[in-house]
């Protein structure tokens, strides 16, 4: 057994409600120690994924395996799994060290050492001191500690968090996700998350897998997520992206030579080439901030455009400009950081827009 | 200062609203339940001489007959709520967790349909089944099984509990199964995904947390059923009296107000007793169940 061997792997899982199909062939792997998310929207499949490797759902054909084991068969008690629920699932009759220490009944530990283990458990997710309280008293933020206390104290191989921070004010959020990265870098275990929001998973996550209709659609790292969806559907998914029509002139050996409207010819990198257009045709994709709105005082670049400023969105540290490039119908979002001494530009005003090739990402 | 008076004004015709709304309950509950729970504590505390004191509540209780029926009342009414709570947990398990949602609501209609008949006429029925010339008994003859009749299945204890714990069972269902419903499922998985097997996640999470229930339904089951009055006159054949009874023949044969209203008031304590008994002993074991 190497590391490089799977923690989890997914071997063409398919699963029907009915008539309803709900995972389509699910092949993935999940690497030992990684922080791997499951994105998508409601109904995407996500949590019936995340709730095959628990043991809670029965797949109808393929093969889910937990470090090389295959789970068919096995009842979720006896997996090497353990799950942080969307819910918590914070047992309301009993008192937090109870919750934490519920796994260790068959431990064949003393007393003494077990009390301990759920002392550290708990110091380890922030909540010193908290043992003796009951559990129908503790705030959203705190529930979701003890679970994650009551899961990582039995060691699992790999822990699954269901929308773990869904239920959680934004600020709350934020800092949760900064102790989970924490956690999870402290304990080594792999742990998978589903979420769907997209920011939470590529803050948090070393790969992702964004999911549609029970398929998978890009897994790959958060960067490349980001920079390199491989279909329209996934680059409108993750972040902002602007779309504007293009023509392919022709193509080249590594590269392909558009035609796209506003940005006139450009030449696009065989690895900026994706699939996955939609009935409109092909298209050139770019985030808000690869372009670049040029001040006079600026040095010409390699490419520009002349655009309209069409809405002005102020944000202290941003401000996200709606322009229209000249020869373009739809206007596309720019974002620009206010440096000092740069003025927020107005409604209506003419200015030159920058942009850069390798930025450029062609949906065909 | 006049939107303070406002609210203020505002909060007092809600009161007087609300006053309106529970009067007629209230009239009633004090007229007819209060008043004469008042009157029977007056008469239990009125001694012959004219004076108050206990002197009633010790003559009760030095009879050996009243605290034989005493015992023989709680005797009764705990082994029916033992009967009742035992059987009627499968069932509410039952339709709240293999029962698909759809089809819980006529599930629940079918086990309130022995409430269609009489109480009076499904006590009779039992009679029927176990009497003497009854169901049972001609079954078995007629089989060659027995020459004589069983004495043993009428005219007992065991009989007296059959009927009352058949007639309480969907009084025990109904809050069980209330309790059992409302149990998030997620806590359940968590029980398994922590390492439980199926048996042991009902010991330490559904039977806690459906504690609440259960002790709805022996309240229900147990305090009616110690002053039950009627099943034992007709299924015991006036040979098997309970405590209800002896309050009965003490108040109205004898016409012994005070005694009579001695021995209700007693038993009524001790029922209050053996419930604040239970409820303590109840709250105990949820505390160590870990």
């Amino acid at each position: 057994m190497t590391t490089s061997d799977p923690m989890i792997e997914f071997r063409d899982v398919h699963k029907y409600y009915g008539d309803y199909h709900a995972l389509r062939g699910i092949t993935a792997t999940i690497r030992p120690g990684e922080f791997f998310s499951l994105l998508g929207p409601s109904g995407c499949g996500k949590t019936t994924l995340l709730r095959t490797i628990a043991g809670f759902e029965d797949i109808s054909s393929g093969a889910v395996l937990v470090d090389g084991r295959d789970m068919a068969g096995v009842p979720a008690n006896k997996r090497p799994t353990n799950m942080v629920f969307q819910s918590y699932a914070i047992f309301p009759h009993l008192s937090v060290e109870e919750n934490v220490g519920f796994g260790l009944r068959r431990d064949p530990r003393s007393k003494e050492e077990k009390a301990r283990a759920v002392g550290e458990a708990l110091e380890m997710v922030g909540l010193k001191g908290y043992g003796k309280r009951a559990a129908h008293a503790l705030s959203g933020g705190q529930r979701q500690r003890v679970a994650l206390a009551r899961a990582l104290i039995l060691k699992p191989k790999v822990l699954l968090l269901d929308e773990p921070l869904s239920a959680l004010d934004k600020k709350m959020r934020e800092q949760m996700q900064v102790e989970l990265i924490r956690l999870q870098r402290q304990v080594g275990i792999t742990f998978i998350l589903v979420t769907h929001d997209q920011e939470e998973a590529l803050v948090m996550s070393d790969r992702i897998a964004v999911m549609f209709e029970g398929e998978i659609a890009q897994l790959a790292d958060p960067e490349t997520l980001y920079r390199r969806p491989n279909s329209r559907k996934v680059a409108d998914f993750i972040g902002t992206m602007n779309f504007l029509p293009a023509k392919v002139l022709e193509e080249g050996a590594g590269a392909v030579e558009i035609e796209a409207a506003g940005f006139g010819r450009i030449h696009v990198e065989a690895s900026q080439v994706m699939g996955g257009a939609t009935a409109e045709g092909a298209t050139v994709g770019f985030r808000p901030e690869t372009l670049t709105i040029l001040y006079d005082s600026s040095a010409a670049t390699d490419r520009e455009s002349m655009a309209t400023i069409e809405e002005v969105v102020y944000f202290g540290d941003m401000t996200y400009y709606d322009v229209r490039i000249d020869g373009t119908e739809t206007p596309v979002r720019i974002s620009m950081r206010n440096v000092f001494g740069r003025p927020v530009l107005d409604r209506g005003a003419r200015a030159r827009v920058g942009w850069s090739p390798g930025a450029l990402v062609l949906f065909r | 200062m006049a939107s303070n008076g406002g609210t203020g004004g505002g909060g007092r015709s809600e009161a007087a609203s609300g006053l309106l709304l529970v009067s007629p309950p209230l009239v009633y509950a004090v007229l007819l339940l209060a008043a004469p729970l008042f009157m029977v504590l007056v008469y239990s505390l009125s001694l012959p001489d004219g004076g108050f004191g206990l002197g009633n509540y010790a003559e009760v209780w030095s009879d050996r007959i009243n605290r034989l029926l005493m015992m023989r009342s709680l005797t009764v009414s705990m082994s029916v709520t033992l009967a009742t709570v035992l059987l009627a947990y499968p069932v509410a398990y039952f339709v709240s967790f293999h029962v698909r949602p759809e089809k819980k609501s006529l599930w629940l209609f079918l086990i309130t349909i022995p409430f269609w008949t009489s109480y009076l006429i499904r006590v009779f029925l039992w009679k029927v089944i176990l009497g003497y010339n009854g169901v049972i008994n001609s079954g078995l003859i007629s089989l060659g099984i027995i020459d004589e009749p069983l004495q043993v299945i009428n005219y007992n204890v065991p009989a007296l509990v059959m009927t009352l714990a058949h007639a309480y069972a969907p009084f025990a269902i109904l809050p069980i199964f209330v309790a059992l419903e409302k149990i998030d499922r997620s806590f359940l998985e968590a029980g398994r995904d922590l390492g439980e097997s199926q048996f042991m996640t009902f010991l330490r999470v559904t039977l806690p947390l459906s504690m609440p229930g259960v002790i709805a339904a022996v309240l229900i089951v147990f305090i009616p059923t110690v002053g039950d009055y009627v099943t034992p006159d007709l299924i015991g054949g006036g040979k098997l009296p309970m405590i209800a009874n002896r309050i009965e023949g003490t108040m109205l044969k004898q016409n012994n107000r005070e005694l009579g209203s001695a021995i209700a008031v007693s038993a009524m304590m001790i029922v209050a007793l053996v419930s604040i008994v239970f409820l303590f002993l109840n709250r105990r074991f949820l505390r160590g169940t870990k």
